[in-house]
C-alpha cells in the first residue's frame, strides 16, 4: 500500500512543539499540612516505611519552540510570574519526550 | 470621602464591605476587575471571597487582573488600601505585602469570633482606637501567615505587624492561634503604611444585631483621614 504524503505545513507544525513538565513544590522550610495529613493515612493504612510526603503541582505545558533551552526560558518566565510564589515554593522544569 | 471596592469574578463579601462603607458616609462605586481605570478615590478596597474558585494559589489569578495595574500604582503613590481575607491573599501574591497566607495548620475551613491584639495602630487606618483587643469574624481555608526568618524580623522592626491574634485580654499565645499563623499575625502594613492587609472581616461586625460594632472603628478611622 502506497503512503500518502504528508502536508509539510503539519509536519512542521508538529516539530514546532516541544512537551514541557513543571513541578512546582513547597520550599524545604515551608510546614506542608496536607502533606502530613496524607503520610498519616498512609500509615493507617498500613504502609510501612514511608518517611515524609510533600503534596505539590504538576503542570504540562506545550510551546511552539524547537530548541528546549529557549523553552525553558520560557517556562521559567511562566514560573516566576504566576505558576509559583517563590516565599514558599520552588520549580523544576522537565522536558516530556 | 470617597471608596472603591474592587469585584473579582467569585468575590462575596463585596457588597458587605459597600454597605458598610456606605453606612459610615462613605461615597462608594463598585469596580469590576476587567476596568483599566478606577474612578477619582481616596480608598480602594478588596473584598473577601474566592476569586477565581481559589484556583492555583488563593489571589493569584485575581492578582494578574487588568484593574490591579492601576491599584498598584495608587498604593505606590501613597493612596489607600485595605485587603480583607482574599483581600489579604491578593495583596500578597500581587507584591504590594510580603509574605504568603497558606493552608490552615489543622486543615479546617474556620469560621467563628475571635480576639485581635492591635499591636500597631498605624496613622492610617486604626489612629483614634481607644480599644486595645477588639472582636472580630474570622471565615477562611487558607489564612496561616507565612515569611521566611529574615522577613519576619524586617516586619517586626519596621513595626508593621498591625494585628495579632489573641485571647479577650490581648495576650497573644499559641492556644490563641486559629490556623497557624506565624507569630499569631492576623494583619500587615506595607512598609509606607498605606495599606493593610487582614484576614478578620471587620465589615461583618458593624451593627449590635450582628453581634457587635468593632469592625467599624476601621471604617471610622479611615473617614477621619479626610
Amino acid at each position: 500500500m502506497k503512503l500518502s504524503l504528508v502536508n509539510p505545513w503539519l509536519l512542521k507544525q508538529k516539530r514546532n512543539k516541544l512537551k514541557i513538565s513543571i513541578i512546582v513544590t513547597l520550599k524545604k522550610a515551608v510546614l506542608d499540612p496536607q502533606g502530613k495529613v496524607i503520610k498519616e493515612t498512609l500509615e493507617n493504612m498500613n504502609f510501612q516505611g514511608i518517611s515524609e510526603v510533600r503534596q505539590g503541582k504538576y503542570f504540562e505545558i506545550d510551546i511552539q519552540e524547537n530548541d528546549f533551552k529557549k523553552a525553558k526560558l520560557k517556562a521559567e518566565e511562566l514560573c516566576e510570574k504566576l505558576l509559583a510564589n517563590l516565599v514558599i515554593e520552588e520549580y523544576q522544569i522537565i522536558e516530556k519526550k | 470621602m470617597k471608596s472603591s471596592v474592587i469585584i473579582f469574578p467569585g468575590s462575596n463579601c463585596d457588597r458587605d464591605m459597600a454597605v458598610a462603607l456606605e453606612k459610615f458616609g462613605f461615597k462608594n462605586s463598585l469596580v469590576w476587575h476587567n476596568e483599566t481605570k478606577i474612578p477619582k478615590t481616596d480608598l480602594v478596597v478588596l473584598p473577601g471571597g474566592f476569586s477565581y474558585g481559589d484556583y492555583l494559589r488563593c489571589g493569584s489569578i485575581a492578582a494578574k487582573s487588568k484593574i490591579m495595574n492601576e491599584i498598584i500604582n495608587f498604593a505606590n503613590n501613597g493612596g489607600l488600601v485595605l485587603g480583607v481575607c482574599n483581600g489579604f491573599q491578593l495583596l500578597t501574591e500581587s507584591g504590594l505585602l510580603p509574605g504568603v497566607l497558606l493552608r490552615n495548620k489543622y486543615l479546617i475551613f474556620i469560621c467563628f469570633e475571635i480576639h485581635l491584639n492591635i499591636k500597631n495602630n498605624s496613622k492610617n487606618f486604626l489612629k483614634k482606637n481607644i480599644k486595645k483587643t477588639i472582636k472580630l469574624h474570622i471565615a477562611h481555608n487558607d489564612g496561616c501567615y507565612y515569611i521566611n526568618q529574615d522577613q519576619i524580623k524586617k516586619l517586626e522592626d519596621k513595626n508593621q505587624v498591625a494585628l495579632e491574634y489573641s485571647d479577650e485580654n490581648g495576650n497573644v499565645s499559641e492556644q490563641t492561634n486559629p490556623n497557624g499563623s506565624l507569630n499569631n499575625i492576623a494583619g500587615i502594613y506595607n512598609e509606607k503604611q498605606n495599606i493593610l492587609g487582614m484576614m478578620p472581616h471587620p465589615e461583618r461586625m458593624i451593627d449590635p444585631l450582628l453581634g457587635g460594632e468593632d469592625g467599624s472603628l476601621f471604617f471610622k478611622n479611615l473617614l477621619s483621614k479626610k
